[in-house]
């Protein structure tokens, strides 16, 4: 029982853990405008670490991640806006240092697409059914031979022993 | 022609051409976005044991290769004995940017494998590096007459890139 106790616990101290969030910035980083920090910290988690490339900047503890981030609090505390750091941060590294994708003609296809996708497959879906309902068949008459051999396995049917329900 | 039969072919075929170019690309190599434009504007002091440093409007006139290095950087070390032979054989003047790197260790790094820079400059803080968009080490750009960068190549210079890529670019631009 006791091992089970220790089992558990070691399982939710891993959890509680896990859900902590991961954040690199070191206390020299942090501005003294608790305002400008927060935008700092927010902006951080939308630029993307080009060293590791799957982390943000904030999470990374890559030097260049540090570097940004400084250079992120200097422009802040200069007097850009969120719009402006990007911008500088684009100019010098591409649309792929922001972690979301700006909307434009050579995005189009990444952001539209899905719901392209679906909407043509709603599409398809619409058109297969209505198109069976609107085929509307006349059964074309029965000939005489064709009615009495009907007439024949009918009655037939009628002397057989009811088959299992 | 029966278009029931045709269109999910057709876009099964569409998909797969599409997924099978993406797997020849990498993502991870990052385009520079910095290409045709002027370089940066930059004045930086001289690694050690130099007397002049390296500025920006230094970078007009000719054809130059700049190479972004430190002496911490496993792959600058294997890349050069290149940069020394490109030295030698005179095709086109090689400067260096020093990244990160500590004054004593630069000067040492560069007495003891050789200095194929005919000048370079000290970015200590690395707000150079950020300014040309450099992200690892190293990092070489190919500079054209008009002070335009027109080439990156993130990651060491290699045998084959330098004769297929860089030769020839060189020679383009000299004309």
């Amino acid at each position: 029982m006791r091992s089970l106790f220790l089992a558990l616990a070691l399982i939710a101290a891993g959890i509680v853990t896990g859900l902590a969030p991961a954040w690199a910035v070191l206390p020299d980083e942090i501005l003294d405008d608790p305002v400008l920090e927060v935008r700092a910290r927010e902006l951080s988690q939308e630029i993307r670490c080009l060293v590791c490339q799957n982390q943000d900047i904030d999470s990374s503890n890559a030097d260049l991640a540090r570097d940004l981030r400084i250079l992120v609090r200097e422009r802040l505390v200069a007097g850009d806006s969120d719009d402006d750091v990007k911008a500088f941060l684009v100019a010098r590294y591409g649309d792929f240092v922001l972690f979301n994708p700006p909307v434009k003609p050579t995005t189009y296809l990444l952001w539209f697409g899905p719901a392209l996708i679906v909407l043509f497959g709603a599409g398809a879906v619409v058109a297969y059914f209505t198109r069976r309902r609107r085929r509307h068949i006349e059964p074309t008459p029965l000939s005489a031979a064709e009615r009495q051999r009907l007439e024949r396995l009918l009655s037939d049917s009628e002397t057989a022993e009811p088959g299992p329900r | 022609m029966n278009w029931k039969y045709i269109l999910p072919v057709a876009l099964f075929a569409g998909i797969a051409t599409a997924l099978a170019v993406g797997l020849t690309l990498e993502p991870g190599k990052i385009p520079s976005v910095m290409l045709d434009k002027p370089t940066p504007e930059f004045d930086l002091p001289p690694v050690m044991g130099r007397e002049r440093g390296l500025a920006s409007d230094e970078l007009k006139g000719e054809v130059r290769l700049v190479n972004f290095f430190a002496s911490w950087c496993v792959a600058c070390r294997a890349e050069h004995p290149l940069l020394n032979r490109l030295t030698e054989d005179g095709l086109v003047p090689v400067y260096g940017i020093n990244y990160k790197d500590r004054p004593e260790d630069a000067r040492a790094w560069l007495d003891r494998l050789g200095d194929p820079y005919v000048r370079s400059g000290a970015d200590i803080p690395g707000r150079v590096g950020i300014d040309w968009g450099v992200y690892g080490l190293p990092e070489t750009f190919i500079i054209d007459r008009n002070g335009r960068i027109r080439y990156r190549r993130a990651g060491q210079i290699d045998q084959q890139t330098l004769d297929q890529t860089i030769r020839p670019l060189i020679r383009e631009l000299s004309q």
